[in-house]
């Protein structure tokens, strides 16, 4: 692993990381780069695919928010080989969804570098747009300096995403050139290290120096991981409570509309067509008075929780916890904490970390023969 | 509560555990009548949601069973019924569906002893744990 460290001049980071991403931009293999911006027209940063240096001066992978996990966007702009390569700056999260959909062959990595920052965490959408104001990068330096000088973010009234703080995996692991900030003098240096060969790469055309791992980054790193998997524990607990019979689940899904924007916004929800869009739920106007007759009521509209139930017999094992799927919710249903409860489990029962590696095979994509004895027979 | 009879629905697949369940038949073995017999070419295209809407409907418990390990008609279908299941398992519990609700098993086209048995054993099975949640929530 090669590291080294860029100077941050005036603590500005933003300024720094720009003509970082300017240099990988003018390097000969790299085609475009992917990375978030403040768009013109208003509050809002939105992954944009830059070829000219010139155009970066929106550039802000920093601003606490994500409309839109961009691993979706890399998997169409990796469908088909390309015969150029890009690089695109992601978070943690993105990075792992990505990963996830390479494997279910609906991306490919051989032409993306995967360029990762420490992530400091998302507020919701809605609540991003108001906080922000006119400020834009204002507030994004604002927010950084009070994160990385470990001061909270309360002031406005509005909280971190749940997703963010209960989020394990702040620290990029499987980017190729990742850009650290936690345990960073932050103020003079950022730290770039190169944690693939398809990194280093890149890294050896930056002609960077040379520097060591401050060495307080671990303590610092692990400390972030115990406070946030601490608060994930907590919220496993509290939503299991209150989802454990189908009646609370009822309730707890009682404001679904059918909606399907949690998985519009999964990234890893992967079929090309959903079942629930199709005829098969189209039923038949007697079907839903059968329904009633049988149970004297049933809930309008139908298939809710069958709908919620079957998306994670499919996105379980592959959920990278991400939060676009309450950050999606019209109806602020808390499914981001339903969905991590469940796969949680489902992943640790298939012993499968998803987005951890490309090697490890999608649990449901594959079978051993002697396997699972545990699952067979009808007990006593 | 009144006298309950749990209703079990059984995705059986066509080469071992329906023609087990055909033996037991004309083999004039008894066994309850509370299971639904859907008969599917092999355990390999046991959806998922083919298992969540028989709870979500209100059965009791839901059995899939096919050609022991080696045995599968298509090579391998029972394999990858396996996973299905322990995933379900990892996924129902959370929501009030007892472990014991769901069901794997292997029943060659020639036990249709073991079919009779299994069935019955379910049945008294879900008699002790009583009525699936689900038959009277308003959820479909």
């Amino acid at each position: 692993m090669k590291t080294a460290k860029i100077k941050v001049t005036g603590g500005d980071l933003l300024a720094t990381l720009r003509e970082f991403f300017r240099s990988i931009l003018r390097l000969e293999d790299i085609s475009a780069i992917l990375v978030p911006q403040h768009l013109p027209v208003k509050n809002v940063v939105m992954p944009t695919l830059v070829t000219d240096p010139e155009q970066l001066n929106g550039a802000d992978p920093l601003a606490p928010v994500f409309p839109i996990n961009a691993a979706k966007i890399v998997s169409r702009l990796t469908r088909k080989p390309m015969g150029q390569r890009i690089a695109v700056v992601l978070r943690p999260c993105e990075i792992r969804a990505f990963i996830e959909l390479v494997k279910l062959k609906q991306g490919r990595i051989e032409e993306v570098v995967l360029v990762g920052i420490d992530c400091m965490g998302t507020y919701k959408n809605v609540d991003y747009t108001q906080i922000v104001g006119e400020q834009e990068t204002e507030f994004t330096s604002k927010f950084y300096r009070n994160v990385l000088s470990g001061e909270e973010m309360a002031e406005h009234g509005f909280d971190l995403n749940p997703a963010c703080k209960a989020c394990e995996h702040p620290v990029p692991d499987g980017a190729d050139i990742l850009i650290g900030l936690f345990g960073v003098d932050t103020n003079n240096n950022l730290l770039i290290q190169a944690r693939t060969s398809k990194g280093e790469d890149l890294y050896r055309n930056l002609n960077l120096s040379h520097a060591e791992e401050p060495p307080e980054r671990t303590a610092v790193v692990e400390s972030l991981i115990a406070e946030k998997t601490a608060y994930r524990d907590k919220m496993f607990t509290e939503t299991s409570e209150v989802t454990n019979s189908v009646e609370k689940l009822n309730i707890y899904l009682a404001n679904c509309i059918n909606c399907y924007n949690c998985r519009v916004a999964c990234p890893v929800c992967y079929c090309k067509e959903c079942v629930f869009v199709t005829d098969v739920f189209n039923h038949e106007p007697i079907q839903y008075l059968r329904w009633a007759k049988r149970k004297g009521v049933i809930k309008m509209p139908t298939d809710t929780v069958f709908y919620h139930i079957t998306r994670l017999a499919h996105m379980s094992t592959a959920c990278v916890g991400c939060g676009q799927c309450s950050n999606a919710c019209p109806n602020n249903i808390p499914v981001m904490e339903l969905f991590r409860t469940v796969s949680f489990r489902a992943q640790k029962g298939f012993e499968y970390e998803p987005g951890k590696s490309i090697e490890d095979d999608p649990p449901l994509s594959v079978f051993r023969e002697d396997e699972l004895s545990d699952v067979v027979g009808i007990g006593k | 509560m009144a006298h309950f009879e749990p209703t079990i629905i059984a995705f059986v697949c066509n080469w071992c555990t329906y023609t087990a369940a055909d033996l037991a038949g004309t083999s004039r073995l008894g066994y309850p009548a509370n299971v639904r017999l859907i008969r599917v070419m092999c355990t390999g295209m046991v959806d998922p949601k083919y298992v969540i809407k028989a709870f979500l409907e209100g059965a009791d418990a839901v059995l899939v069973s096919g050609c022991h390990p080696g045995d599968c008609h298509y090579i391998n279908g029972n394999y990858k019924a396996r996973r299905r299941i322990k995933l379900l398992k990892e996924i129902l519990p959370q929501f009030g569906f007892e472990d014991e609700r769901l069901r794997l098993t292997w029943i060659g086209a020639s036990d249709g002893i073991q079919f009779a048995e299994t069935i019955r054993k379910m049945v008294t099975q879900m008699k002790s744990l009583g009525p699936n949640e689900a038959k009277t929530t308003m959820v479909i």
